[in-house]
This record gives structure tokens, C-alpha cells and sequence, in this order.
């Protein structure tokens, strides 16, 4: 089995977003790049295939130099080699369509992803890479066992899971439950030297055109202060929602 | 010319957000200066949707797409926006919305904008507002195709009542073939889903362990809402991955959260700050969640959330 991880290079969960251009551009600035959460799942999953069944993992990003780190990053935790696709990731459609190349051209029969990364939270990639390939696709994948040419997937619907089974290959856009939070892996010292050795191959893009094009950001309005209401006058409270906030 | 809304529906009834679409893609339509045409597949009310400004509605009946494939809705879609020479697709931010509408943009050849928040600022070009960053931000987007491919985010437009004279029209488009199969659906029924709430009541570590969820559920109960949890509570096993909200849980968008014995670490924040009004109790009266709260108690849950379903026991009996 020869696995694709798409790998979103993005800012950890604890940053601080601001926006420098006029608001136009995310700020940087200090900020600490990770493995999109959600890849990072996929990821997971992608090495235990490895482990257990003897899959191949390669991992691509659509970016620019900057986040060749993040690609080290998942070489140290055990994909076998990277792929930088060499044009800086705007627009949801135009991944799509650089990915679609990479798939086509290593013939992977397994595509693994995050469900949206936590950025821009386009939720769009996986989903037109299957279109685009004629894949079967799977979104919100919490489960995935592969058996053979056989695989079995679960996704998340509202108010509860479907199962559902194909050939391969297939495209999963997965989230928590692919891998438990506790299966995660940090990389631990022979895997950062060993990633120093893997191949990390940079391709041109394809030039593909972008589907949507960013004109600006905002930041949320700050809101009004919390209103305190005492331990002893809960009543209180219901009344508040009921007269003032209108919610119950 | 015209926008297409895609109208859910589950064993023959609309989803709520339903509704919602179909309000917002009658406005698109008349900023456009155009009709809104909405697609049912399989629904069994599709008069209810006149009163939310549907001028039509194209009725797909199919005993192959009473179980959802996101391909065969997808290419469904397709073959409607090209008879109905539709440039706005709408669709739902829900499990299958979500599924759907990349496949749907890449049938169109269409740009897509997730989790949109507000009418579009401009048609010329078009541009809407989308949240970003987990809501810690939003992005003004432009989308540069012909066709346009939407999902709306829950809650952020609402249901208005828009009654115009519809009429239904029958459709049977061609069925694509897909190679994945459903084996198996398993859901809650009876319980209130978090996507579907309009009141969520959440728990975090401040509630010392699984056997004190009792109090959560009545309350949650009582306000027919949703049980949510904080990630650590589901970490720890105390409750399903299923209730864990936040940024790499589920997002919340519901007009009442009630955060119990939850901090407010930042990226519990960015999963739930799109609810309209949200409620902390907390012992730790400088826990970061009060400054983002809108009314907040200081104070021990296992009293304060007693008296709290006192108070609201008498507060429904008095209101029935």
C-alpha cells in the first residue's frame, strides 16, 4: 500500500492571530509552526499502516520553503519521504489541483488528510482531490481498517457515526477517533536525525488556478464585560436569560 | 439565471437549518436580481418552504438516494444548477453539507467558500465574509468563478419568513454509480445533537469525574439542549469524543452555551465563540473563560448547578 499524508503547515493551537498589510496578511511574527491537528491524525494512522502492514508513507505540502520544518517534522515521526510542492497555498481549489498531480504521478492508493486545517478552515481539499481523481472519499473519518484491497471506514454524521466499506483506492479527510489524542507521536531524537536524511523532493507547481482569492481579514468585535451574578442569586440568572438575553 | 439551494431533509422533514438556507438564499437571489430554486431530494413538505421565499422547487424523488452518497448528491446538484442555469449554490454546514460541497465546486468548476457568515458584502465581484482561524478571525473573501459554491455557517444568518407564491417542480436527473457502500447508520435518536442545539450545556474537569454528569444532563434536559464537554473530559475517557467541543472538536453555534467547571483555555474559546450568549460557572473567578462569557457565576458547581435547575423547574412551570 503506497500512502499519501497531505500535511497543512499551520499556526499552533495557542497563537495569538493578528494580521499585518492592512489586514491582508496573517502576521507571522513569533509565531510557532505546527502539523495541522488534524493531519496529524492522519498521520498517526498512516504510520501504524506502516508498522503493522507494511504500507509506504509519503507526506506532501503545498507551501512554500517555510515549511519544509513542518515536513521534517513528520519525517522524525516516521514517513519514509516528503514532497514540497513549490508555490505558496492560497486558495483551497488550487491545492487541490497541485495534489492532484502528486497523486497521479506516485499512483497512491491511499490519500490520508485532515478534515480542515486550523487556519483557514477551507474543509475543501480532500473532498476535490477525490473529485477530481474519480476516488471514493470519505469525510470525517473516525475510523479506518484496510484489509487486503478492502477498506472499512466510519464517519461522523450528525448525532452519530455510518460505516462504510470500498476498494481501494480512497481519500479519507479524517479527525479525532482515526487515532486516539494519547497515540499521538513526538519525535524523539534518532527520528529528528534520521529525518535529516530522508528525501525531501521539491516539484514545480502546475500554476492551477484558485477558486476563490483572500481580500481581507477582521478580528472579532471585543465584546461587553461579563455581568457577575452572585453564587446566591441564581434566580437571577434565569431571569437574565429569559428578559435580557432572550435565549430561554 | 438563478441560486440553488440545497434543502436537507431527514426521513422526509427539513432540518431547521433548512429554513435558514433557503431565508439566505432568497436574499443572494434578490441582491442578484434573480429567482431561488431549491432542491429537495426524497422531502415530503416542500410547501413549507414558500413561506421562506423558495420560488421553486425542484422535488428529486429517489428510492437510491434515501441512504446520503455525497457523490450522487453531488452530481444530483450538478445536473440541477446546469438546467437552472444557477451561478450561487448554497449548501448546509452540517456533516453531509460539509461532505458534499467540495464535490459539488470541483463538478461546477467552481470556487468554494466554507463556513460563510453573512449575506455577500458585494456581488461584483462577489465577495462574502467567512469565518477563519477557528472564529478567531473571520476573511472577506472574493470568488473568482462563473459558478459560486457556498456553505452557509448554522445559526449566523437565521430563519426569516419570506412568503412568496412557489410552485413545485418534478425532477429526475440522472443517477451517478459510486463504489463506496453503507453498511450501517448508527445514531441516537431522542437525544438532541450538538449541531442541531439550540442550547448546549457543557461540562469540563472542574466536574471531578464521569459519575457527576447527572446534574449536566437534567440541566441540559430541562432546556432540551445538547451535552458538550471540554477536551481534557474527553481525553480522559469521562465522556464520548462525540460531545468534545473546541478547536479540534466541534464547532458550537448555539444561542444559549453554558460552560460548567470549564477554564477556558484558548482553543475551548475558538470552538464555541460563535454562540450568541454564553454562561460560565466556575470556583476560579480569574478563569480566562469570564472574560469571554456573557453573564458568569463565581461559585462551586455541585451548588450552584442544583439551584440552577431549581430555578429553572419553576421558571418553566411558571412559563408552560
Amino acid at each position: 500500500m503506497k500512502i499519501l499524508v497531505c500535511i497543512s503547515h499551520v499556526p499552533d493551537t495557542t497563537s495569538k492571530i493578528n494580521f499585518t498589510e492592512n489586514d491582508t496578511k496573517f502576521d507571522s511574527n513569533g509565531v510557532q509552526f505546527v502539523i495541522n491537528p488534524y493531519d496529524e491524525f492522519a498521520l498517526t494512522r498512516a504510520m501504524w499502516f506502516k508498522e503493522k502492514q507494511g504500507a509506504t508513507v509519503t507526506v506532501v505540502n503545498v507551501g512554500n520553503a517555510s515549511t519544509e520544518p513542518t515536513l521534517r517534522k513528520a519525517l522524525a515521526i516516521g514517513a519514509d519521504d516528503a514532497i514540497r510542492v513549490n508555490i505558496e497555498a492560497t486558495d483551497g481549489f488550487a491545492v487541490a489541483k497541485e495534489l492532484a498531480e502528486v497523486v497521479k504521478n506516485g499512483s497512491y492508493n491511499l490519500v490520508l488528510a485532515g478534515k480542515e486545517s486550523i487556519d483557514y478552515n477551507g474543509g475543501m481539499v480532500p473532498g476535490m482531490l477525490a473529485s477530481l481523481l474519480d476516488y471514493n472519499f470519505v469525510n470525517a473519518c473516525i475510523s479506518l481498517e484496510i484489509d487486503g484491497e478492502k477498506a472499512t471506514i466510519s464517519r461522523e454524521i450528525d448525532g452519530g457515526k455510518e460505516v462504510l466499506s470500498c476498494n481501494l483506492p480512497l481519500i479519507v479527510a479524517g479527525q479525532k477517533g482515526l487515532v486516539e489524542e494519547k497515540d499521538l507521536r513526538i519525535p524523539n531524537m534518532r527520528g529528528i536525525m534520521m529525518a535529516r536524511k530522508k528525501p525531501l523532493i521539491v516539484v514545480e507547481s502546475i500554476n492551477s488556478e484558485a477558486g476563490t482569492i483572500s481580500v481581507s481579514f477582521e478580528k472579532p468585535t471585543a465584546k461587553s464585560a461579563c455581568k457577575m451574578i452572585d453564587a446566591d442569586n441564581v434566580g437571577e440568572l434565569v431571569n437574565l436569560l429569559h428578559t435580557e438575553a432572550k435565549v430561554i | 439565471m438563478s441560486v440553488l439551494v440545497f434543502a436537507e431533509s431527514s426521513e422526509g422533514k427539513f432540518k431547521k437549518s433548512s429554513f435558514e438556507l433557503t431565508s439566505y438564499g432568497k436574499k443572494v437571489a434578490e441582491q442578484l436580481g434573480t429567482n431561488l430554486v431549491v432542491l429537495t431530494i426524497n422531502a415530503t413538505e416542500n410547501e413549507t418552504l414558500y413561506k421562506y421565499g423558495a420560488e421553486k422547487v425542484l422535488q428529486v424523488t429517489s428510492e437510491v438516494l434515501a441512504t446520503f452518497n455525497a457523490k450522487k448528491v453531488a452530481n444530483v446538484l450538478k445536473q440541477a444548477a446546469e438546467k437552472e442555469n444557477s451561478k450561487v449554490v448554497i449548501v448546509d454546514s452540517n456533516a453531509n453539507g460539509l461532505y458534499l460541497a467540495p464535490l459539488v465546486a470541483v463538478n461546477l468548476s467552481a470556487g468554494f467558500a466554507s463556513n460563510v457568515m453573512a449575506l455577500p458584502s458585494s456581488t461584483s465581484p462577489f465577495t462574502v465574509k467567512r469565518k477563519a482561524f477557528s472564529s478567531k478571525a473571520f476573511n472577506n473573501c472574493k470568488i473568482s468563478t462563473d459558478i459560486k459554491v457556498i456553505s452557509l455557517s448554522k445559526n449566523s444568518y437565521g430563519v426569516h419568513e419570506n412568503e412568496v407564491s412557489g410552485s413545485i417542480e418534478g425532477f429526475s436527473p440522472v443517477i451517478a454509480t459510486s463504489n463506496l457502500s453503507s453498511e450501517k447508520i448508527e445514531q441516537t435518536t431522542g437525544k438532541v445533537t450538538i449541531a442541531d442545539a439550540d442550547i448546549v450545556v457543557s461540562g469540563g474537569r472542574g466536574l471531578k469525574g464521569p459519575e457527576n454528569w447527572g446534574m449536566v444532563e437534567e440541566l441540559a434536559s430541562i432546556l432540551g439542549a445538547a451535552t458538550a464537554c471540554s477536551k481534557p473530559v474527553s481525553d480522559l475517557g469521562w465522556r464520548p469524543h462525540s460531545e468534545h467541543v473546541g478547536q479540534t472538536g466541534k464547532p458550537v453555534a448555539s444561542n444559549l452555551y453554558i460552560a460548567i467547571g470549564i477554564s477556558g483555555a484558548i482553543q475551548h474559546l475558538a470552538g464555541i465563540n460563535s454562540s450568541k450568549i454564553k454562561v460560565v460557572i466556575n470556583t476560579d473567578a480569574e478563569a480566562p473563560f469570564f472574560k469571554a462569557a456573557d453573564y458568569g457565576i463565581v461559585g462551586d458547581a455541585f451548588e450552584v448547578v442544583p439551584k440552577l435547575i431549581e430555578k429553572l423547574k419553576e421558571f418553566k412551570a411558571n412559563n408552560a
